[in-house]
């Protein structure tokens, strides 16, 4: 038995324990949280068969490795593994199609390799930085965004960086 | 729209590149393949993904993000003192960064949209500079449990899906304190401009 396999078992039983003391409705809060997850979901399926469609065939072509190529001189000054161009390419924009990216990438060089988990950190850590920026301003009724986009940029590029760095330092490359 | 423009370029990128590199008939498999795998991607990310929204439900019906809310408090009337003299935007703020942390997507915007009209009253259109910090705050995802990434690895087999825990909170402090610290100095810029 290791340490690892005893944090699952030991949140889920912390969880109920808690709600208990809350006199909290535990059960009814877990298949709530559930039915949640399942609308997002259902949200994410339809795109992923549109991205995933897309992103096999971009990979099948050779197109991928091209535009991994392409960017390999900048991403390696950064200490980025270039086989992640397409996923930080696609982040910004849109959510489910990072994650039609992350998911080939994972296929691609298996999901506990230093690319599958620098892919996974970079999912876990960046936001859609254009979606979000463009319901924020569009709520409130902004039109002149200023400095927020080259801001936010600057965030996820540290974020990309960053989890090439962690995941070495974490892991070992 | 957007993604319109990337999937189109996708697709006809691939049928390009296929035609001259001769992996033709790679490219017709790998689409129907990729539709197919998108199915069963879903299926196997379904069971993990709905536990772990449930446990954050949990956390939450606790009162869990109402003590982040009250714990993030100080700190955000320092990022945002102006708007943070208004009781109500500093309430929808700091609620709207603990559900962040829990991953409550669906309960984050709405919250993070309420302060945000708040906060564009009567600035006639011009993002002001707590406005853009607030937008940069939530275009940087700071996340305790990446439920989808971890759901995610689960389905593509991982040994310990969520054992890049540390490595993702890490780079999230160092990405949010870059575009926090950005938005700082690109304020300054563009103060000294106006």
């Amino acid at each position: 038995m290791s340490l690892s396999s005893l944090v699952v078992p030991l949140l889920l039983a912390l969880m109920a324990a808690w709600g208990l003391g809350k006199q909290v409705d535990v059960y009814a809060a877990l298949t709530r949280g559930a039915a949640e997850g399942l609308t997002v979901l259902l949200r994410i399926i339809p795109a992923l068969v549109g991205l995933l469609t897309a992103v096999s065939m971009f990979r099948a072509s050779g197109a991928m490795e091209v535009l991994s190529a392409l960017c390999a001189p900048v991403l390696e000054l950064l200490g980025i593994p270039p086989e992640t161009a397409p996923l930080m390419l696609v982040r910004p924009v849109s959510g489910s199609g990072a994650l039609a990216v992350g998911s080939e990438l994972m296929a691609a060089h298996g999901p506990d390799s230093y690319i599958g988990r620098v892919a996974a950190v970079m999912l876990g850590s960046t936001e859609t930085t254009f979606y979000t920026v463009a319901v924020y301003f569009g709520a409130a009724g902004i039109h002149k965004t200023r400095y927020t986009i080259p801001a936010a940029l600057t965030a996820d590029l540290t974020g990309f960086a960053a989890a090439a760095l962690t995941v070495r330092l974490f892991f070992g490359a | 729209m957007a993604m319109t423009w990337v999937w189109s370029g996708m697709v006809i990128l691939s049928l390009i590149f296929g035609l001259f590199t001769g992996n033709l008939d790679a490219v017709s498999a790998a689409a129907l393949e990729g539709a197919g795998s998108a199915v069963k991607l879903g299926v196997s990310m379904a069971g993990v993904l709905c536990l772990w929204s449930g446990v954050m439900e949990i956390m939450n019906a606790c009162g869990l993000s109402a003590a982040l809310a009250r714990a993030f408090r100080p700190l955000l009337r320092r990022l945002l003192p102006d708007a943070c003299r208004d009781p109500e935007t500093l309430a929808a703020v700091s609620a709207n960064v603990s559900a962040n942390l829990l991953g409550l997507g669906n309960a984050a915007t709405p919250l993070g949209i309420q302060a945000a009209r708040r906060m564009a009253r009567g600035c006639g259109g011009v993002a002001s500079g707590e406005l853009c910090t607030l937008v940069v705050l939530n275009t940087a995802s700071i996340q305790l449990i990446p439920a989808t990434v971890g759901s995610l690895r689960s389905a593509m087999g991982s040994a310990a899906p969520f054992d890049i825990l540390p490595a993702v909170w890490l780079t999230s402090i160092l990405s949010v304190t870059a575009g926090l610290s950005a938005a700082k100095l690109l304020s300054l810029a563009d103060r000294r401009r106006l």
